[in-house]
């Protein structure tokens, strides 16, 4: 490149100028499937259709998008699986307790997105076939995929954007799959699972055996979710007026549980990738400072209920901290799924693994009426069990039974 | 006052890495504007500063993402390089700044110069990733950003004792997760078969990641190879 390509001054100045058309009656977007549809025409890519049954739900600018209830592949998050495993325990478990079916694949790996947005250390391509893998060991086994982690569902979004408009990028990827033996696959919804989650709000409040109707909570609504391809986001007039994502405050109001207001909502937790990691600084002053003390002068709230991986480490661990420098900190931070199977009565423990949790989650199960302590030896005969060979580890048999009915 | 060549940008500043000769930065800036998402980043700044309100690291940081967004309207190459050295370590990714009126994504820009910036062995961008090195060996060697075994107190000391508490229980609490591809699994996040590895070890490859690698830390671009390698050699 030389100086002459770039643009002139006036060439600089009408790009400036340019006036985005506001149109209410318009959507500002496509809806992609069209131009999936068109590229399956072509013989371009698959497109994996959303099995029947599935719920319908409104989106931000009014798309109906389909959420499949049963016929899934969990695309589960390293984050959870890693860090925080009662939370991909209780998505499991919720589907065992409606008995639908699913698959809990180990040929998948993580989007590597969590990577890539923090170091750069990729490449678009790269992403794209990475995620492209994971699409096509789904479509081989015949199950639809459910994303589990707020990251993977918004950058896939955005790669299955960049898939479908960038023609280059699509040879490339093909490419790379030839040499796997593998189709190009694209879903035709990409779904999160707090939005399954949310579907089927009404049947988990049908089966709720804990109370929750004296709960306050605040809702950390995750940036992955809705500000990364915003229109594919779940919107309902009656949650915030339609304001803002419904996801997880629909949920929460379905178990009675009172979704409060407060004035940082926007932000994000602070979780900033390569800083949750290695520059911790920023991400604790941010979850305490913005989000946390905010919450907790506003409006004191039982627990935080948020839907992704890194916004439930974040709000959770860097509560420590907070304490060291006064802040007003002290409240558990749960993911919509742990809540839901505390609803349905899931064992704290063996479930939910709340001993994962680090802010004080005990005031909470005693509001709740749950007794934990009872639960919690439970749980440590199962360790002993483990400890001397009596078993080898914990099993569905022994977790799928409410312990509150 | 109408805006002309001489007024358009007062918020030019003076060039803070004048060792860098101009035709670097100018080359730099080329393979940025060469990205096919650029153009789908990068609408025109109105310079609003919506996204800053947004905004997470502006907060705490002396970053704007407005300035990203601006610096590259205005194709200000000298400031573009010290964004890429500099600026792109403070975002916090979470796209706060999308709610721009003119649909720019600030972020995306910033992932965009962060991939240009690894791809050249920036000194700098090294320097920043030195610690997160073994993250990078976790993600690609196993497919998993992290696992129970990183949870060390000496890395997460301010996240209390519970930290300490955790790593005297991880392989008894690792047992008692009735998730079936959970249980049991310290050095990873789930299990994953040896021919889903393999496949993701091949789009290193293809794709030209691993070469990135070798631009940010040699002794890791080794050691990722010779596990690459032998396991691929195995397959084959």
């Amino acid at each position: 490149m030389s100086v002459s390509t770039l643009l002139s001054f006036d060439e600089l100045l009408t790009k400036k100028a340019g006036v985005v058309q506001r149109d209410p009656a318009q959507a500002p977007t496509h809806d992609l499937r069209e131009t999936l549809f068109e590229l399956e025409a072509k013989g371009e890519l698959i497109v994996q259709r959303v099995p029947e049954p599935y719920f319908e739900v409104k989106t931000k600018y009014g798309r109906t998008k389909k959420i499949p209830l049963e016929h899934t592949w969990h695309h589960k998050s390293c984050g959870q699986c890693g860090h925080i495993p009662g939370y991909t325990g209780s998505i499991f478990w919720l589907h065992r307790q409606f008995g639908l079916d699913h698959v809990d694949p180990t040929d998948q790996t993580s989007c590597t997105g969590w990577n890539y947005y923090a170091s750069g250390a990729s490449n678009a391509v790269a992403q794209l076939a990475v995620m492209a893998r994971n699409f096509a060991a789904a479509y081989e086994t015949g199950y639809y995929p459910l994303i589990h982690c707020g990251t993977s569902y918004g950058h896939y979004k955005e790669a299955r954007e960049e898939l479908i408009h960038h023609r280059q990028m699509r040879d490339q990827v093909r490419r790379v799959l030839d040499k796997l033996g593998k189709p190009l696959v694209v879903p035709e919804e990409i779904v999160h699972y707090s939005e399954w989650v949310h579907a089927m709000r009404d049947r988990i409040a049908a089966r709720q055996v804990v109370a929750m109707d004296h709960l306050t909570a605040c809702v950390h609504p995750a940036c992955h979710y809705y500000k990364i391809v915003a229109e594919d986001a779940i919107y309902d007039d009656a949650v915030f007026g339609g304001q803002r994502t419904a996801t997880v405050t629909a949920t929460l109001g379905a178990l009675g549980i009172t979704a409060a207001d407060y004035s940082t909502w926007f932000d994000c937790c602070g979780f900033g990738f390569r800083h949750v990691l290695v520059q911790r600084d920023f991400t604790r002053s941010f979850a305490v400072q913005r989000k946390i003390d905010v919450m907790k002068n506003e409006i004191d709230p039982d627990l935080v209920v948020t839907h992704d991986t890194g916004c439930v480490t974040t709000l959770d661990k860097s509560q420590f901290s907070g304490k060291a420098h006064n802040f007003n900190v002290g409240v558990p931070v749960l993911s919509d799924a742990q809540v839901a199977a505390l609803a349905m009565g899931a064992h704290p423990f063996r479930v939910v693994q709340l001993h994962w949790h680090s802010t004080d989650w005990r005031p909470l199960m005693a509001k709740l009426g749950i007794d934990w302590q009872a639960r919690w030896a439970e749980f440590e005969a199962d360790l002993d069990d483990i400890r001397s060979g009596k078993k080898a580890g914990l099993t569905w048999a022994e977790a799928d039974q409410p312990v509150v009915s | 006052m109408a805006t002309n060549a001489a007024n358009w940008n007062p918020g030019k500043i003076t060039d803070k890495y004048p060792g860098v000769p101009y035709e670097e930065k100018l080359r730099l800036f080329a393979e940025v504007k060469a990205d096919a998402r650029y153009e789908d980043y990068l609408y025109g700044c109105y310079e609003c500063g919506i996204c800053v309100s947004a905004c997470p690291s502006a907060r705490f940081y002396d970053y704007s993402p407005r300035v990203i967004a601006q610096t590259m309207a205005r194709e200000d190459v000298n400031r573009m390089y010290e964004i890429l050295v500099e600026d792109i370590w403070n975002c916090a990714q979470c796209f706060s700044c999308v709610r721009c009126p003119r649909q720019n994504s600030p972020g995306g820009l910033v992932t965009l110069i962060r991939e240009i910036a690894v791809r050249n062995g920036i000194k700098e961008t090294r320097d920043v990733l030195q610690g997160y090195s073994r993250v990078i060996y976790k993600v690609m060697l196993k497919g998993n950003q992290v696992s129970p075994d990183m949870l060390q107190p000496d890395f997460f000391p301010d996240w209390g004792p519970w930290v300490r508490s955790f790593q005297g229980n991880m392989n008894l609490w690792r047992q008692a997760i009735p998730v079936d591809s959970l249980r049991g699994v310290t050095d990873a996040a789930w299990k994953t078969d040896d021919q889903t590895l393999r496949e993701l070890y091949t789009i290193w490859f293809e794709t030209g990641n691993i070469d990135l690698i070798a631009e940010i830390d040699e002794g890791l671009y080794e050691l990722l190879l010779d596990v690459m390698e032998e396991a691929l050699e195995d397959w084959a």
